[in-house]
C-alpha cells in the first residue's frame, strides 16, 4: 500500500479554484462535460485511440494472468503456448489452490481484521472529530494540533517500537496485535472534524434545547446527517487495511493468522514454479475487492477522491 | 480507563454548564481516540527514540545506554546511505510518471468519450489489488523465459531483458510496476479536480472561439496547477515509504541494488536483531520524510502567494 498516511493539506488559499468543496455537480463522477474537448473529429479520434492504448496496456497484465490461471501447468510453462493454451482451459489450478485451504482462511482473516480496523477507526475518529468540532474542553486546541501534526508520522517509523510493544504485551501472533496499531489514523479525525465543521448546527441546537445530551445528539443527529462522509472514510480505511502489508507481515508468523497480502506471498515461495496455480491464487485473492468495486464503483471512486485529498 | 459513561444526559440543559463539568463531555468523546493515539503512536515514538540511544537487541541481554553512538554509526554506514539513495532515486523515477500519466489519463477520460466505465475500471482496478497479488503477477510478467514482456520483446525481434536480476534495470522495473499499480489513485484525484472546474470559463472560451487545444493550454492546465502540487506532495511522501513491492519483487536485490531505507530498517531490526540501531535508522528516515514534507509545503505556499 503506498498512499496510506496522507499529509495535511495546506491551508486552503483564498483564490484556489480547485477543487472547491461542494462545487462538484450531482454525483461527483457523472460523465464529464464535453466542454474540454468539443473539438474536431480528428481530435476525438486521436483521444479515443490514446485511451484505447492506455487501457490495453493496463488491462493486458490482468488478462494474461487470468489466461494463465486457466491453463494446465504444462501449457503455462511452455513458451510455445505463451498466450493461448495448447490443451484447452482447465480449472486444475483453482482446484489445487482451493483444496489446499489456506486461501479461504487468509481471506477470512483479512475480512475480520479489515472490518475490525474499519469499525474501530471510524467510531473513535468520528467521536474525536465531533469533540474537536463541537465541544469545549481544556487542551482541545493543542490536542487537535498534535493530532494534525501526527498525520506526518509514517507507519514505517513505528514498526520497530510496535513490535517491541506487542512482545511486551504478549500479543505477537494475535489478531489484536495486527488490528490495534492500524486503528490510529489521525488523518481521519482531521477529515471528520472538518466535515462536522461544515454541518449546520441548527438541528443539534434544537435537540439540545429539548434536553438531549452530547451522546444523543452525536448518535441520532450528527452521525445520520454525515452518512455519505462516514461511508467515504469507512471505504478508504477498509481498502487501506485490506491492502496493508508491512505491519501484518511483521506482527504475524503463524500462517493461521496471516492476512491475504501476506499469506499469498508465502505461496510463491512454496510453489514457485507452478505458474498456473500461482496465478489462480492471485486471481482468487484479487476477486473480493474487484467485485466490490464493480458493485459500488461510484461510492468507491468518490471515497478515494474526497478522502485522498483530506476531505474536500 | 475508568471513564464514567460518556456524556450522561445533563440534568441542567445549558451548554456553558456542561462545558465547565469535569471531565467535560468533549474530553470523554475524544478519549477513545486519544488513548489509542497515546498508546500506539505517541508512546512508540518516544520508545523508538529511547531505543535508538541504546544497544537493545532482540536477544535477552539487557540494553545499555550508548548515547548517540547508533546515529554516529548510521552516518558512517555506507549501506544505509546506499539504501537512502535507492529510496530517493525510486521517489524521483516513480513520482514523475505517476503524476504525468495520471494527468494524461484523466484529461482523456474527462473528454466525455464513450466507455467511461471501462476506462475507469481499467486504470483504477490495479489499485485495488493487494500488494501480494501485484508482486505475484509482476514476477510472472517479468519472468525471463516465460514472461509476457520478454515474449513481446522477442516477437519484435528484440532481446529479452533480465528485468529483476539486472542491477541497472531492477529499480526501473519496480517503478514501472508501481506506476501500473497505483496510478489509478492519482487519476481519480485529477478526474475529481477536472469535474469541479467552473463551466463558465469554458463557456466564455467557446464564445471567443477557442479550440480544444487552446482551451487545454489556457484554461485546463493552469487551473490544475494547485491540484498537481497536492498530488505531487502526496506522491513523494508515498514513494519515500516504499518497501512492500521492492521486498516482494527483489528482496532488495540483486546485490542490494534496490533495497530502500525502510527495508534496511527491517533487515537490521528483524533479521539482524539490532533493534536499537534499527530505531536510529528509522529516525533518520523520519527526518527525511519530515524534511521532504516541509520543503514541499514551503515551496507550495510560496507559489500560492
Amino acid at each position: 500500500m503506498t498512499s496510506t498516511e496522507l499529509p495535511v493539506r495546506p491551508a486552503r488559499p483564498v483564490r484556489g479554484p480547485v477543487p472547491r468543496a461542494g462545487a462538484r455537480r450531482g454525483s461527483a463522477f457523472g460523465t464529464g462535460t464535453n466542454l474540454t474537448l468539443g473539438g474536431s473529429r480528428l481530435t476525438r479520434a486521436l483521444a479515443l485511440g490514446a485511451l484505447a492504448v492506455f487501457a490495453a496496456v493496463w488491462l493486458l497484465p490482468l488478462l494474461w494472468a487470468l489466461l494463465t490461471s486457466f491453463k494446465s501447468e504444462r501449457d503455462a510453462s511452455d513458451p510455445g503456448h505463451w498466450f493461448w493454451p495448447g490443451s484447452g482451459f482447465t480449472l486444475d489450478g483453482f482446484r489445487t489452490v482451493i483444496e489446499r485451504g489456506d486461501l479461504p482462511l487468509w481471506m477470512f482473516n483479512s475480512l475480520l481484521i479489515s472490518t475490525a480496523v474499519t469499525v474501530v477507526t471510524v467510531l473513535v475518529s468520528a467521536m474525536a472529530g465531533y469533540a474537536f468540532s463541537r465541544t469545549l474542553f481544556t487542551g482541545r486546541r493543542w490536542l487537535f494540533a498534535v493530532t494534525v501534526a501526527a498525520v506526518l508520522v509514517p507507519q514505517q517509523v513505528l514498526i520497530v517500537p510496535w513490535f517491541r510493544q506487542m512482545l511486551a504485551l504478549g500479543l505477537i501472533d494475535t489478531y489484536a496485535a495486527v488490528i490495534l496499531p492500524q486503528t490510529v489514523m489521525p488523518m481521519m479525525v482531521f477529515i471528520l472534524k472538518r466535515h462536522f465543521d461544515s454541518v449546520p448546527r441548527e438541528l443539534e441546537e434544537a435537540a439540545r434545547l429539548d434536553g438531549a445530551g452530547h451522546w444523543r445528539v452525536f448518535w441520532s443527529i450528527v452521525l445520520p446527517l454525515s452518512r455519505p462522509m462516514l461511508a467515504a472514510v469507512a471505504i478508504f480505511v477498509f481498502i487501506t487495511a485490506w491492502n496493508n502489508f508491512l505491519w501484518p507481515f511483521v506482527s504475524t508468523s503463524d500462517p493461521a493468522l496471516m492476512t491475504l497480502p501476506v499469506g499469498i506471498t508465502s505461496v510463491k515461495d512454496a510453489y514457485g514454479v507452478q505458474y498456473a496455480q500461482t496465478m489462480a491464487s492471485a486471481v482468487l485473492a484479487a476477486l473480493p475487492l474487484v467485485l466490490v468495486f464493480m458493485l459500488f464503483q461510484r461510492h468507491i471512486v468518490k471515497s478515494v477522491a474526497t478522502t485522498g485529498l483530506g476531505g474536500q | 480507563m475508568s471513564a464514567p459513561q460518556a456524556a450522561p444526559r445533563p440534568a441542567t440543559g445549558t451548554p456553558p454548564a456542561a462545558a465547565r463539568r469535569f471531565p467535560s463531555p468533549g474530553l470523554l468523546f475524544a478519549l477513545p481516540f486519544l488513548v489509542l493515539f497515546a498508546v500506539f503512536m505517541v508512546w512508540p515514538l518516544v520508545q523508538g527514540l529511547w531505543m535508538s540511544l541504546t544497544d537493545r537487541s532482540l536477544s535477552a541481554h539487557p540494553p545499555s545506554f550508548v548515547g548517540l553512538d547508533n546515529y554516529a554509526e548510521a552516518l558512517g554506514d555506507a549501506e544505509m546511505w546506499r539504501s537512502v539513495g535507492h529510496t530517493v532515486l525510486f521517489t524521483l523515477i516513480s513520482t514523475v510518471p505517476l503524476v504525468l500519466v495520471a494527468l494524461v489519463m484523466a484529461l482523456l477520460v474527462h473528454t466525455g468519450l464513450p466507455g467511461q466505465w471501462v476506462w475507469r475500471l481499467a486504470f483504477f482496478a490495479p489499485y485495488l489489488l493487494p500488494v501480494g497479488v501485484v508482486s505475484l503477477l509482476w514476477l510472472w510478467l517479468y519472468q525471463p523465459d516465460l514472461g509476457l514482456y520478454n515474449h513481446l520483446l522477442n516477437s519484435l525481434g528484440l532481446d529479452g531483458v533480465a528485468w529483476l536480476s539486472d542491477e541497472s534495470v531492477a529499480i526501473w522495473a519496480i517503478a514501472l510496476t508501481t506506476l501500473w499499480w497505483t496510478v489509478g489513485f492519482n487519476f481519480l484525484l485529477y478526474l475529481a479536480a477536472l469535474q469541479s472546474l467552473p463551466d463558465h470559463l469554458y463557456e466564455a472560451a467557446a464564445i471567443d472561439g477557442a479550440g480544444a487545444w487552446r482551451r487545454l493550454g489556457s484554461i485546463t492546465l493552469p487551473q490544475l496547477g494547485r491540484i498537481t502540487g497536492v498530488i505531487t506532495v502526496l506522491q513523494v511522501l508515498a514513494s519515500l515509504k516504499v518497501f512492500d513491492q521492492v521486498y516482494l519483487l527483489t528482496k532488495g536485490g540483486p546485490n542490494g541494488s534496490t533495497r530502500p531505507v525502510v527495508e534496511y530498517v527491517y533487515d537490521v531490526g528483524f533479521t539482524g536483531y539490532r533493534l536499537g540501531y534499527a530505531s536510529a535508522i528509522s529516525y533518520v528516515f523520519f527526518a527525511l520524510v519530515v524534511l521532504a514534507s516541509v520543503a514541499q509545503l514551503t515551496a507550495f505556499r510560496r507559489r500560492e502567494k
